[in-house]
C-alpha cells in the first residue's frame, strides 16, 4: 500500500494552524485536489477552525486552486472559523484582485500579522 | 495568424492526448519560446495561467475527460505578441452564458473563473464557431 505525500506543511501557533504549501506551483489537478482534502480535514478537525495559509514561495496557481480556497473558506465560515491568507506574491495577489476574491479573504503581508487577533 | 516582430515568429503545434502530462509539456515548450524572446516574469506568469485554464477547460469541459479525445494546440510566438489557439472535440459552448464570478452573489462559488482570468491577461479572447475553438492573443506591454 502506498500513501501520497502530504501537499501541505502544518504547524500549530497557539491554536492556529499555519499552513505552507509543499509545491511552488499549485496548478496540477491532482495536487490541488489533495491540498483541498488536507485543508478541509484540518478545518473539520477543529472546533472553531483558525487557519493561516502562507503563500510565500508560491509561483503559480490556477482557478482550480482558487476554487479549493473558496471551499475551505466556506467550510471554516460555516463552523464559525476563519481562514487568513498571507505572504501572497504580487502577481498572485493580482489574480485575487482580478477575481475580487480579495473581498472575501482576509489577507495580510506576513504570518505574524495574520496571527494577530487569531492566536 | 500574423504577429509583427523583428524575428520570424516561432510556431508550435501539439496534439494533446493526456491532460496532466501534455499540458505541462506544452507549458514548458511555450515558456522556452517566450523566454528566448525576452518575455519577462509577469508575461510568463500570465501566459502560463491562461494556457492552463484554456487547456484544462478543453479537456474537462470540451472533451468531458473522455479517453481517446484530443486537444489541438497551436501557438505563434513573436517578439511583441503571441497568438494561441486551443481546439477541443466537444460541441462548443457560448461564453455569454457563463455567470459573472465577481458578482456579489457568485463570489463564494468555487468555480467559473478561468475565462475571466484569460480575458484579464490576454489582449484578445474569442471562441470561434461552434464554440470549441479558443483563440487568444497576448501582447507585451
Amino acid at each position: 500500500m502506498s500513501f501520497a505525500k502530504s501537499q501541505i506543511r502544518v504547524r500549530d501557533e497557539n491554536g492556529v494552524s499555519c499552513v505552507e504549501f509543499v509545491e511552488r506551483s499549485i496548478i496540477d489537478e491532482v495536487v490541488i485536489r489533495q491540498i483541498g482534502d488536507e485543508l478541509l480535514r484540518l478545518v473539520d478537525g477543529a472546533e472553531k477552525p483558525a487557519v493561516v495559509i502562507d503563500f510565500s514561495g508560491v509561483q503559480h496557481l490556477s482557478s482550480a486552486a482558487l476554487g479549493v480556497l473558496i471551499n475551505v473558506h466556506n467550510r471554516a465560515k460555516s463552523r464559525n472559523g476563519q481562514v487568513r491568507l498571507c505572504g501572497i506574491p504580487k502577481n498572485i495577489f493580482e489574480v485575487f484582485r482580478i477575481t475580487k476574491l480579495d473581498r472575501i479573504f482576509h489577507t495580510c503581508d506576513t504570518v505574524a500579522q495574520a496571527l494577530q487577533g487569531l492566536a | 495568424m500574423a504577429t509583427a516582430g523583428a524575428h520570424p515568429p516561432s510556431q508550435i503545434r501539439v496534439t494533446l492526448h493526456e491532460m496532466r502530462t501534455d499540458v505541462e509539456r506544452v507549458q514548458r515548450e511555450v515558456e522556452g519560446a517566450i523566454r528566448a524572446r525576452g518575455y519577462d516574469d509577469d508575461a510568463a506568469f500570465a501566459i502560463r495561467l491562461c494556457l492552463e485554464e484554456a487547456l484544462v477547460n478543453a479537456f474537462r469541459h470540451g472533451n468531458r475527460l473522455e479517453p481517446g479525445l484530443t486537444v489541438e494546440f497551436r501557438a505563434e510566438i513573436g517578439d511583441r505578441s503571441c497568438t494561441f489557439e486551443v481546439q477541443d472535440q466537444g460541441e462548443g459552448f457560448d461564453p455569454v452564458g457563463v455567470p459573472d464570478p465577481t458578482a456579489d452573489e457568485n463570489l463564494e462559488i468555487p468555480s467559473g473563473r478561468g475565462i475571466m482570468l484569460m480575458r484579464a491577461y490576454m489582449s484578445e479572447v474569442e471562441y470561434l464557431d461552434p464554440g470549441n475553438r479558443l483563440r487568444m492573443v497576448f501582447t507585451r506591454r
